[in-house]
């Protein structure tokens, strides 16, 4: 009874949902929207009256040959600089939370991994890296970029977790790396300020779209955007595979 | 209808009868799959909406770590009530 309730009232909603966005005036319908009023096409365009060629075009208002990134890293840098502050506080609450004890060791499992699994890992750990590593560098030209690619890079380390019941990072270490990465990125900001006229302006040369040096300081960002997800999110799984030492 | 057409009518109605199954399920570790399916299943539906970026975040965060926090957490939340 209550499970029908529940499917009904979400029939209803969707229902309520779809009558209300169909034929609503505030919406134009596909086609018909006037895209010289909206800032979209300026992200798309990059301000320049000839087109954008891969491979081909100088130094454009902003150099990345992804939309996307060029609208996360470099038309709205500081909302990104915003999303960084975010998951550091929920990494904060996190260790808070679980990581305060003077003393810890590894959650104990009910399972021993065994040889074959621990050798594996070890070769499986590498490839992901490098994935990872390849998705934050290209992150200018292809889709991905410094989220997704700290993310795989923190995924690695929870494979290792995973298949070895002994192993522990040096966690330290990442929490050094994490602040450093986070204090470059605003001091980057800074000297965009000081070079040019606002906060996280791109101050380096633009170059030709689609080179792997190109964009200017969008590939600087991603990396430390990748370097501070990356180490955030293993501290964070760190603290959810161990626990404290019973006295 | 072209075929990608089809596709996304199967992918959404898929993603909706998922969806229900993670909220109504009993047993939290299978809520905790489902979720995983959940998120792989939307994986291709941005695929399908043309969003690769939104796709490689969610498949690598959706259904990588997300689940394996959350099967971690219920593992010692067994152990505390074990004790």
């Amino acid at each position: 009874m209550k499970k029908l309730l529940a499917f009904a009232l979400t029939i209803g909603l969707g229902v309520l949902i779809i009558f209300a966005l169909d034929a609503n005036t505030s919406f134009d319908d596909f086609g018909y929207a006037d895209l010289s009023e909206r800032v979209s096409s300026r992200y798309i365009t990059k301000d320049s009256t000839a087109d954008i060629i891969f491979g081909v075009t100088q130094d454009p208002e902003s150099g990345a040959a992804n939309i996307v990134t060029s609208i996360v890293v470099d038309y709205r840098s500081f909302d990104t600089l915003g999303e960084v502050t975010v998951l550091f506080i929920s990494a904060l609450g996190v260790s808070l939370l679980l990581g305060s004890a003077v003393t810890q060791k590894r959650l104990s499992l009910d399972f021993k991994p065994n040889f074959m699994l621990r050798v594996a890992s070890r070769a499986l750990f590498g490839i992901i890296i490098m994935t990872g590593v390849y998705i934050i560098l290209h992150g200018h030209l292809t889709p991905g970029g410094g989220f997704p690619g700290g993310t795989m890079i923190a995924s690695a380390m929870l494979l290792l977790y995973l298949a070895d019941d002994q192993f522990r990072a040096k966690i330290k270490s990442f929490k050094i790396l994490e602040g450093v990465a986070g204090s470059l990125y605003v001091v980057i900001g800074l000297v965009g300020l000081v070079l040019g006229t606002y906060f996280l302006q791109n101050f380096l040369p633009n170059g030709t779209v689609g080179d792997l040096l190109s964009s200017g300081i969008i590939p600087i960002v991603y990396i430390l955007i990748g370097l501070k997800v990356g180490s955030e999110i293993s501290g964070v799984i760190d603290n959810f595979l161990t626990e404290e030492v019973e006295q | 209808m072209t075929t990608i057409d089809y596709i996304m009518l199967v992918v959404s109605v898929l993603l909706l009868i998922i969806a229900f199954l993670a909220v109504s399920e009993k047993k939290l570790i299978k809520s905790v799959i489902f979720l995983s399916a959940l998120s792989m299943l939307s994986v291709v539906a941005f695929v399908i909406m043309k969003a690769p970026d939104v796709a490689l975040t969610e498949a690598v965060i959706g259904s990588g770590l997300v689940t394996a926090l959350f099967v971690f957490t219920l593992l010692s939340i067994k152990k505390e009530e074990a004790k």
